[in-house]
């Protein structure tokens, strides 16, 4: 197996084991764009024993909140998070699905009040079914189990 | 502050408190005693789609109580007509009244009312959503009628996908122990994410397998806008009509509702007969909304 292609970081946050292909919605989840001032690497497909393929992202300088992070389990129920100080671990969790998330999810249905012209920020209850994470509307109570095609 | 946006925000128990009360309310809905429990307090009904009923018997039951309407409808609110969107609509009219009836097209708009408004707010229907004062008042029209909710068997006949009245009947159904027995052509099934997270004896069946052991038979609109084809509507729409002929085969204490307005899918001749209690069940409406206005205002 070839060798990772980018360099350890000194200090900051590394999201292992994204699901293949989904590492630029992580970084759209985590608000990381042209704005962003801290050195940022994706790798993507990546090959993975557990996985067979996986993405990394690293944000170097940045220790991003844990309740950020979580939001990463909406589409990489199995990233694993490494906050690294000084190029050691030292803390490291597996994202857990937040109870609720606002403003990143897009409703699918057409006819709910938070897809209208009105001062509404998206509001979704998330739970865990089959192995499924699945957001349900606060507003018309629709649920969403593709969670990736609706992150806005 | 109590809101009423859908009728997963009660418990059992808070229905039946509100049924309850309903009863006390007759009376006064018929004339035979007078209250003026809501004197001084003004209730807005804003409603952007069209109502009959449900803005009638709302507008009654609050001034059988004593209390003042003032009726705003889309076209009417001009300020809506310009362009204000519903959150600054609610914020305003709020300022105004001591509760809110809202009828919206789009679907959670009353969850969204209740969050921008400064008193009680009770959802009247949102597009494809909830409606829980019909539920609330169907509820009570099969407790008089049958005489008990708990352990009754109930046909829901129609459109169970669009309908709102059946999507919040059904969730309250769940809560008292019923038989549910859903009737509806394939296009017009209860959505299966819907029925996934409902915890209750619900089953698929043809109108003909159940009619004689049933409770209830609750028939809704099957409408005309869902199908493409004519010819497909008059089809399907003919083949859940209720007729003299269905209600011959009814239990003799059974009883037949319908929310209303009733196009095609009850004959007129079943009017005559004495399972017909969906005039009754618009008469309810009056009682159960003093309950529901005095719930949320006192």
């Amino acid at each position: 197996m070839k060798e990772l292609v980018i360099s350890k970081i000194r200090d900051g946050t590394v999201i292992d084991h994204i699901n293949a292909g989904k590492a630029i919605l992580v970084l759209k989840i985590l608000g990381i764009d042209e704005n962003t001032k801290e050195t940022v690497s994706m790798v993507l497909n990546v090959p993975s024993k557990k996985m067979g393929k996986k993405d990394i992202v690293k944000v170097e300088g940045l220790f991003i909140s844990e309740e950020k992070l979580n939001k990463i389990a909406l589409i990489a129920p199995n990233a694993t998070i490494n906050l690294i100080r000084e190029y050691e671990i030292k803390k490291k969790f597996k994202v857990k699905p937040p109870e609720i998330v606002k403003g990143i999810l897009k409703c699918p249905n057409r006819l709910c009040i938070s897809n209208a012209k009105e001062p509404v920020e998206t509001i979704f209850y998330i739970s865990v079914k089959n192995g499924q994470v699945v957001a349900k509307c606060h507003y018309c109570g629709r649920n969403i189990s593709d969670l990736t095609k609706f992150i806005v | 502050m109590k809101h009423l946006v859908s009728i997963e925000d009660l418990s059992k128990d808070e229905i039946i408190k509100i049924l309850n009360k309903s009863e006390e309310f007759e009376d006064v809905a018929l004339g035979k005693r007078k209250s003026r429990i809501l004197e001084s307090k003004i209730l807005a009904n804003l409603f952007f789609e069209p109502s009959t009923r449900t803005r009638i018997s709302f507008e009654t039951a609050m001034k059988k109580l004593g209390g003042e309407v003032i009726n705003v409808s889309a076209q009417e609110a001009s300020s809506m007509a310009k362009g204000e969107t519903l959150a600054d609509t609610v914020r305003v009219i709020s300022n105004y009244c001591d509760a809110i009836v809202i009828r919206h097209p789009l679907e959670g708009a009353a969850r969204f009312a209740a969050e921008n408004s400064n008193v009680p707010v009770i959802n009247a229907g949102d597009g494809a959503g909830q409606h829980p004062t019909q539920t609330l008042l169907d509820l009570y029209t099969i407790k008089k009628e049958i005489g008990r909710i708990d352990g009754t068997k109930i046909a829901l006949v129609g459109d169970l996908k669009y309908s709102r009245t059946i999507h919040s009947l059904i969730k309250a159904l769940t809560l008292f122990n019923t038989k549910i027995y859903l009737v509806s052509p394939p296009i017009l099934d209860l959505p299966v994410e819907f029925i996934d997270e409902l915890d209750g004896d619900i089953e698929k069946v043809e109108l003909e397998s159940v009619i004689g052991e049933v409770d209830v038979v609750y028939v809704t609109r099957i409408q005309k806008e869902r199908f493409l084809d004519e010819e497909e509507y008059k089809k399907v729409a003919g083949s859940y009509r209720i007729t003299i002929e269905t209600v011959k085969r009814m239990k003799d204490d059974a009883i037949i509702l319908h929310p209303l307005p009733r196009v095609y899918e009850i004959a007129i001749e079943v009017d005559y007969t004495k399972q017909a209690r969906y005039f009754k069940q618009t008469f309810y409406g009056v009682p159960v909304r003093m309950s529901i206005l005095t719930e949320v205002m006192l």
